[in-house]
């Protein structure tokens, strides 16, 4: 038979550098199997929130109070629904497939028996549904485009903007995912009870200054919130004062590396366990 | 000869509990070494162990001259491993998953490709290449999980439990591929708690216990140094099982009493079965069969490989 190309030795040394990607490609190409069913979802959507908030709710809201924000009501909503629409869609791409490979198909102890390590298998799915969102964000782009509801320009920064609270979320839950032994009931108590509200009282669909105060906190908590915020400000030039877009900036980003920290941590006890 | 495999007081514990109590085995390149025992025994930890995806408590433990505990991913790029429980990805076809695992080891595409067209011919797997792994059997989905182990071109191939679960064809095809790859030049480590396994796979092996090694040899010495060349296997029923034992005892150099049979140990066991109708005894139903490593098991830790 053949003999492998490299020696065991480049071999581990090629891992040590990209192992990360060759788990992330698994991934990507395990994703082929149901890419169908991602796309149709990733465009029809934006076309239901657009269809619904945008329009429906942005007629009566324009015909009522005016403009929200000094924007009609579709672009002020439609940047945040990008966000919070990936933030949703994170909640089970982080949870579920993490138990799979820790626990159903053992996905994750494939790799782990390579010269690929844990944490690189916990940065690969990361990585891998990080790419799968920037499609999911560009399509939504595209339909908000569609919609009329951002000029094309510098507003398609709001797709690495919604990658990022996608990441910001994301991160912290396949953290979480990694630490359960079976789902149980926590998965849906996340979906529910965290990641519900953080889509309904985040400011998606009105400025958070309009909560109580004491709901105001489940925003400043939330990477919805500071997601939207940057969107706002991308898609439309929101009026959002600089040191508040650096502080959103370094929510997510440090939501995102904080979890994936802990994740790959976690990946790394659980698979030498 | 440089050993592949070193061990020497290898040991593991989680907490009290000491999975693997400081043993010691070598392993020569190329040839077939088995870690036989039941289940719960230490082998699997041991496994772990050697391509260190486990730490271990404490002893030393050398893999291609490099330790696994400080250098996993480079030791296991030496390795190919078959797990216990297959973890292939069902949503990939049958070649690709030989070429995404691979690429694990930083193989590129243009030479993992007709690697895979190989391994797969190799394991009788040609025809399924483009097909979903869930439509295989589970004998063809552990000869693909031993065509994945093999795209490294590792010089050690860990298997873990290879045949458990499969029906007896589909283990004879297995076995007989396992062969071929020694032939090869492969170092095979095969765990099992099936003696015929053992038997047929290993050059060597160590027989072990709650993670103590009990015996080492080949299968061969093994049975020599343990047991009688053969075994009459007596059944009297279960109630009369016990009286019988008393006109037995004098017939044979070691006998066993089973829940459901008993095994007398003696150099040629039809003139002890000759002897046993001599005396009147009339067994329900008599076998004369060559001690196996199962009888080894037995002398040595007084249970069953099955218990």
């Amino acid at each position: 038979m053949t003999k492998a190309e490299l020696t065991p030795a480049r071999s581990a040394e090629r891992a040590r550098r990209y192992g990360w990607w060759y788990f992330a490609e698994s991934q990507l190409r395990s994703m082929r199997a149901y890419l169908g069913a991602i796309m149709l979802s990733s465009a029809v959507e934006p076309v239901l929130y657009l269809v619904a908030m945008g329009v429906g709710l942005g007629t009566l809201v324009d015909a009522q109070n005016g403009p929200v924000g000094g924007v009609p009501y579709l672009v002020f909503v439609a940047p945040s629904l990008l966000v919070a629409s990936m933030v949703m869609s994170v909640g089970s791409e982080m949870t579920y497939p993490v138990m799979d490979g820790f626990k159903w198909h053992r996905l994750y102890y494939a790799p782990a028996a390579t010269a690929v390590t844990p944490q690189q298998v916990a940065t690969g799915h990361f990585v891998a549904a990080m790419i799968r969102f920037t499609a999911q964000a560009a399509v939504f782009y595209g339909v908000m485009l569609a919609f009329g509801a951002v000029s094309l320009g510098a507003s398609a920064l709001v797709v690495p903007v919604g990658v990022l609270a996608a990441a910001a979320a994301g991160a912290p839950l396949q953290a979480f995912a990694a630490t359960r032994q079976d789902e149980g009931s926590a998965f849906v108590f996340v979906q529910r009870f965290v990641v519900m509200p953080m889509f309904l009282f985040s400011g998606t669909f009105f400025p958070l200054a309009s909560m109580p105060l004491w709901l105001q906190w489940i925003g400043w908590v939330s990477p919805v919130w500071h997601g939207s915020q940057l969107a706002r400000v991308v898609a439309y030039g929101a009026p959002v004062p600089a040191w508040l877009i650096v502080l959103h900036l370094v929510v997510l980003s440090g939501l995102a590396l904080g979890g994936l920290l802990c994740a790959r941590a976690f990946y790394a006890r659980r698979l030498a366990a | 000869m440089n050993r592949v495999i070193e061990a020497r007081g290898l040991r593991k514990s989680y907490g009290d509990l000491v999975a693997v109590d400081g043993i010691d085995f070598a392993v020569d390149p190329g040839e077939s070494f088995g870690l036989l025992g039941p289940n719960g025994a230490g082998k699997s930890t041991t496994m772990r162990m050697i391509g260190g995806t486990l730490d271990r408590t404490s002893g030393e433990l050398q893999v291609a001259g490099l330790d696994p505990g400080r250098q996993g991913p480079r030791v296991r790029a030496h390795l190919g491993v078959v797990p216990q429980q297959d973890n292939l990805d069902e949503e990939l076809r049958v070649a690709e998953n030989l070429v995404m695992y691979g690429r694990y080891f930083g193989l590129p595409r243009r030479h993992l490709k007709p690697r895979a067209a190989e391994l797969l011919e190799f394991v009788q797997l040609s025809a399924k290449a483009g097909d979903k792994v869930s439509s295989l059997s589970g004998g063809m989905k552990r000869r693909l999980t031993i065509a994945r182990g093999l795209i490294n071109d590792p010089s050690i191939l860990l298997l873990d439990e290879p045949t458990t679960g499969l029906d007896p064809q589909a283990r004879h095809t297995l076995w007989d591929r396992l062969f071929r790859l020694k032939e090869l030049g492969t170092t095979l480590v095969v765990t099992t708690h099936f003696m015929d396994e053992a038997e047929q796979l290993c050059d060597r092996l160590i027989v072990i216990d709650a993670g103590v090694i009990m015996a080492h040899g080949s299968p061969q010495e093994l049975i020599r140094a343990h047991s009688t060349r053969e075994v009459l296997e007596l059944r009297f029923g279960s109630r009369r099982n016990a009286e019988v034992i008393g006109s037995l005892e004098d017939m044979a150099e070691r006998l066993e009493v089973l829940p459901d049979r008993i095994l007398l140990y003696a150099h040629d066991g039809e003139e002890a079965l000759g002897e046993v109708h001599r005396r009147g005894l009339s067994p329900v139903t008599s076998l004369v069969r060559r001690s196996s490593l199962e009888d080894v098991f037995l002398r040595l830790t007084g249970r069953s490989l099955v218990d």
